[in-house]
């Protein structure tokens, strides 16, 4: 596949946004729970919700420069019933909706009350619409992954693993977001965050890893054979019926020479998992050694997902083997 | 229920792409147009096609074989682009299994084109939307055209007769009987998308002639080339008695 920039920035600048909120939940709970702690409404939770919303925000800006067009985008959400690209049409507004309310009644204090667990602990309402966002959160997350996981023939999308790796890339550099934002304004939390950064950094480069390893090992059902139906080991295609190109030779062929293809790899296994997790276990406190290992993990993860999708066969391109 | 198909015989198939030029004549004229290219008179000609011819070479040399082999949507009867069109702009018609899309709905997302394994779909790079083979809708039911041709442009403009157009579900039809009669079959049946259009394989060409029938069975006298031939104006003896 040619991978399209407007997605590959879409899903990782909301990747960021959400695991950033889960961040942040995650820090109000622990909070709630007395296990760190508490924060600031406004500085802390009011202003992290600010910033969920600048990557959401930025996310959405540039999955419009995938349309043709945008204008009819709001068409978009009718599908819901048979469409994961409709539904994740959907999740993202509704989650973004959760996270600018979260945000706005932290950014006035407003927490009312709605339930008494006991005389200390009292549930507000951040609590529960925190709640409502990070569910909301993980439906966005298999909803952009299942757009790749539920197309059968793409057989290095089409895995549990593809919604599994969107979770936790998304999960590690919103959790190494937040650490850098709290080496800002919440010292004492940077190294929960950090610690939790961490954490899924390497489960990201675990499940990325044994994706790789998986994606090494397919064997293509399609061949030359079924694709035209003709039962001989050797065809060869003559012309593929168009002299300059066509949509087929553009859209599905990433154009990259196999030097670059072996290249990227380990490049974006490099930037993505081990310099960040160099950087966070050796500078955790450090809000320079954060920042580095934050724009060194969203650089990789522009990479793995160029990754993602060029190294996608898809089976079209059997017809197109003259290009290819 | 009505599945309206192409079946393409790739044994009649001569590859003159006269129904890559009749389509996208028809189609770029009709309410699916203007099927858009770019550089047409430059040096990278490329734009718009719901049918392509494409050309294979089978076995090694010399042992080989010409394929011409079309290719436009095949109009599958589980369409795995229907489902993942985000605005249901891309539908399939209920009435006669035609895979449609409704250009005034299509946001021009391409993720249709990522879920057919095919690469039946080709984008317009001027209208932005995504288009494909409409099986000639607007031909096949048109009024004002005559009933002889009623037909998708891409069967009329055959010369060869490679193509032909019918309802598979319908096992009196003549394509399914020629699905039938010649082993016809679809492509990448492995995925499940069951598509309607079918192709009739390369089939060897033979007659089979005994020796016996190289000579005359009905001359006893074996008199061949003892006698006279007679001359152009006189009657044969085929020509006055029937033996």
């Amino acid at each position: 596949m040619k991978p399209p920039f407007s997605v590959i920035f879409l899903t990782t600048l909301i990747g960021v946004g959400q695991g950033l909120f889960l961040a942040l939940y995650a820090g109000q709970l622990y909070s709630f729970l007395d296990l760190i702690p508490n924060q600031d409404s406004h500085d802390f939770y009011a202003v992290g919700s600010l910033i969920v919303m600048l990557f959401l925000v930025g996310g959405l800006i540039a999955s419009f420069f995938h349309l043709g067009h945008p204008e009819r985008a709001w068409r978009a959400a009718s599908q819901w019933r048979t469409s994961w690209l409709s539904r994740e049409v959907i999740a993202l507004p509704a989650f973004m909706g959760v996270v600018f309310i979260y945000g706005v009644c932290h950014w006035f204090n407003w927490h009312p009350l709605v339930l008494d667990l006991s005389d200390t602990y009292h549930v507000d309402f951040t609590l529960l619409l925190g709640a409502v966002g990070v569910l909301l959160s993980f439906v966005l997350f298999i909803c952009t992954g299942m757009i790749y996981a539920c197309l059968r023939f793409m057989q290095e999308w089409h895995t549990p693993l593809t919604p599994l790796n969107f979770i936790l890339f998304g999960g590690a550099s919103g959790f190494l977001a937040a650490s850098v934002f709290s080496s800002f304004s919440a010292p004492e939390l940077t190294r929960f965050f950090a610690g939790w950064a961490i954490t899924l950094t390497i489960l990201a480069m675990l499940s990325r890893s044994f994706t790789l390893l998986r994606n090494a090992r397919i064997r293509p059902k399609s061949t030359m054979s079924t694709a035209i139906g003709v039962k001989h080991p050797h065809i060869v295609q003559i012309s593929p019926g168009s002299m300059g190109g066509s949509f087929n030779t553009r859209a599905f062929f990433h154009g990259m020479s196999g030097r670059f293809m072996r290249m990227i790899k380990p490049a974006f296994i490099l930037f993505s998992f081990v310099l960040p997790l160099i950087l966070m276990a050796t500078g955790m406190t450090s809000a320079t050694a954060l920042i580095t290992a934050f724009i060194f993990q969203y650089l990789g993860l522009l990479a793995e997902r160029w990754f993602f999708f060029a190294e996608a066969n898809h089976p079209q391109n059997l017809y197109y083997k003259r290009i290819a | 229920m009505t599945q309206l198909a192409l079946i393409i015989d790739l044994n009649v198939c001569v590859g003159c792409h006269a129904c890559v030029t009749s389509c996208k004549e028809w189609n770029t004229s009709g309410p699916a147009g203007p099927m858009s290219d770019e550089n047409p008179y430059g040096a990278d000609p490329t734009g718009v096609f719901f049918n392509r011819v494409q050309t294979y070479e089978v076995g090694t040399f010399p042992d080989t074989c010409t394929l011409h082999f079309p290719k436009s949507c095949l109009h599958c009867e589980d369409p795995p682009c229907v489902p993942v069109c985000p605005t249901g702009a891309s539908y399939k018609r209920k009435e006669d299994g035609i895979v449609l899309v409704d250009y005034d709905k299509c946001i021009g997302c391409q993720y249709c084109s990522w879920a057919c394994p095919y690469g039946a779909r080709e984008f317009d790079e001027k209208q932005k939307v995504m288009k494909k083979c409409t099986l000639c809708v607007d031909r096949i039911y048109s009024e004002t055209l005559p009933e002889r041709d009623r037909k998708p442009s891409c069967v009329l403009a055959c010369p060869t007769g490679a193509r032909l157009f019918g309802d598979v579900h319908d096992p009196e039809s003549n394509v399914s009987r020629a699905i039938r009669d010649n082993a016809g079959y679809d492509l990448m049946p492995e995925w499940g998308t069951h598509p309607a259009n079918h192709y009739l394989p390369r089939r060897r060409t033979t007659m089979t002639i005994h020796e016996d029938e190289l000579i005359r069975a009905d001359n006893p006298l074996k008199i061949d080339g003892k006698q006279p031939k007679p001359t152009t104006q006189q009657p044969t003896l085929d020509d006055s008695t029937s033996w």
